[in-house]
């Protein structure tokens, strides 16, 4: 069971091959078992999800069942959850239990599908390894020497090992998309505004973004239906239908033209990734695309405007953690500001103080413009680099990461860290739509390739990954977890 | 622009950020490296070019000022680390 995609699981449940709840116990057996060493879970939710998996069973019984009826999902700490612990990865929230759902939340429970819990994450979304979670890193299942990729490790990891067929994760600087590399499973960032950001606890609210993480483009698709359209409750969601994914999937790519930026196959990039991700491309030709090198020529300043705008919009929305009316609150404070300084102090991670103070810092007197200002002026010029590319291309390839997973605690200095982001931060920054495909293997850990498409493409994207799919099978490889083979 | 220990000081007093003086040194190596790199935004040619604030160059949206929630507070007000009577408890600010 735990091998099967989402699709696969849900035309299975409608033969009535098995039920929901013996789909969630098996599930729920496997977390129990592997959990242990993978640590991608913060919370399982057991009880709830047999509840609703009983409940599925039922609708199917009466024949209410729809496409995603009964099938099992985790979600990203970072989402509310009505009644259950949302931490963000954080020590300042180990104690919040949220009192709604966010509307990702209610979308997939409306759509009939169950939560088994809440997946493991950089605190407040905020790395690019899983190591910087309260709860401790998460490791990936193909190799537990190495890190899942971040900030949605969790739930990459857990969609990997088959401890769920599909996860909900966030991405602000390619937090879906480098960890679906990493951990060799499918990964769609949607266009900004494009799924509701209501009850998504903020890091940067100008550049994070929920999507889908499953096994593969087919199931991302079914997903995104049921998560996008517009929210009244996000100002910044998008008054747009929503169209059927699935539909176009199987649409041939003969006369696709493929653009692949000559910056990101420069210096940084391993040759073994470079090599896989080539093959790829090279698929791609065999089924009809023409591919052509083009320039985004700002590329190399995505990082520095990130690392700008992020922790800027960051210091302002982690402002609400103070201690007052959720959280974590310090012992006898002996003042309103002692309150505040003493329960942010200890309720944060090294890593969220850091982008709290560069945030803090380019955003105070004397600093905006040289900073903050100019930042936003750069995000304009890589927009526009993405949309003059796209009046040549229909769709740009590359790496989603430089390198493979690298191993547990080997990039311990920030901006080498940050430099992980560098094929990824760019699109958040414009706001397109991009995906990561398993494409291969670098020293036995997984390889990603990424496809951009421009604003509200994800139909496109979803189609080009799917067809890559149907020629490769790089996409049905599994981790072996130690305990299965003992 | 070179950070100064002071400056350190300074950002996490204005984020009400708690800091002892050794954890403000550990900081300043890592934010003068990552405030290095942003300075590299400084090489780039910008004039006549409009900040982005929303990548789809969207402005806020408004909507009609009518109540739309129904009262929640005890709702909201259970998961805080003190009240009474209905109201959030914090140390003294008038004396």
């Amino acid at each position: 069971m735990h091998d099967q995609t989402l699709t696969g699981l849900a035309a299975a449940l409608a033969a009535g091959e098995f039920s929901s709840r013996e789909l969630t116990e098996h599930l729920l057996a496997r977390i129990e078992r592997h959990d242990g060493a993978l640590n991608s879970f913060i919370t399982v939710t057991g009880d709830a999800a047999l509840e609703a998996a009983d409940r599925a069973d039922a609708a199917r019984a009466l024949g209410e069942a729809g496409p995603l009826t009964g099938l099992p999902l985790a979600l990203k700490d970072i989402f509310c959850t009505r009644g259950v612990k949302t931490s963000c990865g954080s020590k300042m929230l180990d104690n919040f239990d949220a009192p709604y759902d966010a509307t990702v939340v209610e979308k997939l429970a409306a759509a009939g599908t169950l939560s088994l819990g809440k997946t493991n994450m950089d605190e407040f979304a905020m790395g690019s390894s899983n190591e910087n979670s309260f709860y401790g890193a998460v490791k990936n299942p193909w190799d537990l020497g190495a890190v899942p990729g971040g900030s949605s490790g969790g739930s990459a990891a857990a969609v990997a090992a088959g401890l769920v067929p599909a996860a909900l994760g966030t991405d602000t600087g390619g937090s879906i998309r480098q960890p679906a590399a990493f951990c060799g499973i499918t990964g769609l960032k949607p266009t900004y505004g494009r799924v509701s950001r209501y009850g998504m606890i903020a890091y940067a609210s100008s550049l994070d973004q929920a999507g889908p993480m499953a096994r593969t483009a087919e199931d991302c698709a079914h997903l995104l239906g049921a998560i996008a359209g517009h929210d009244l409750r996000d100002s910044t969601s998008v008054a747009r239908g929503v169209p059927d994914y699935t539909e176009g999937l199987d649409a041939p790519l003969s006369g696709l033209k493929i653009g692949l930026p000559k910056e990101y196959f420069g210096d940084g990039l391993s040759a073994e990734v470079e090599s896989a991700v080539r093959e790829a491309i090279a698929v791609y030709e065999s089924l009809g695309a023409t591919v052509r090198e083009v320039s985004l020529p700002h590329t190399h300043y995505a990082i520095p405007a990130y690392y700008v705008i992020a922790p800027a919009e960051a210091s302002s929305n982690l402002s609400r953690f103070d201690g007052v009316r959720f959280g974590h609150r310090c012992e006898n404070p002996t003042d309103l500001i002692d309150l505040y300084k003493r329960s942010r102090g200890e309720g944060f991670g090294e890593e969220v103080k850091r982008r709290i103070l560069i945030g803090t810092h380019t955003l105070s007197e004397g600093f905006f413009d040289a900073y903050y200002k100019q930042a936003q002026k750069v995000r304009r010029l890589i927009r526009q680099d993405f949309l003059d590319a796209f009046e040549e291309v229909d769709v740009l390839m590359g790496p989603a990461s430089p390198t493979p997973a690298f191993d547990l605690g080997a990039n311990k200095d920030p901006v080498s860290m940050y430099l992980q982001d560098i094929y990824t931060i760019a699109v958040n920054l414009a706001g397109i739509p991009g995906i990561s495909v398993p494409a291969g293997f670098a020293g036995g850990r997984p390889v990603g390739l990424q496809i951009l498409g421009t604003h509200f493409a994800e139909a496109q994207l979803l189609n080009v990954a799917h067809q890559f799919q149907q020629a490769t099978d790089w996409h049905l490889r599994r981790p072996d977890l130690a305990e299965e083979t003992a | 622009m070179a950070l100064e220990h002071a400056d350190v000081l300074r950002a996490a007093h204005l984020a009400r950020l708690g800091l002892d003086e050794g954890e403000a040194d550990r900081y300043l190596d890592d934010l003068g490296r990552i405030l290095e790199m942003a300075d590299q935004l400084q090489s780039i040619d910008t004039d006549g070019v409009a900040p982005l604030a929303h990548p789809l160059d969207a402005t806020q949206r408004l909507r009609a000022d009518e109540v739309t929630e129904a009262d929640q507070r005890e709702t909201f007000q259970r998961c805080a680390p003190a009240v009474e009577n209905g109201l959030y408890l914090v140390p003294r600010v008038v004396e």
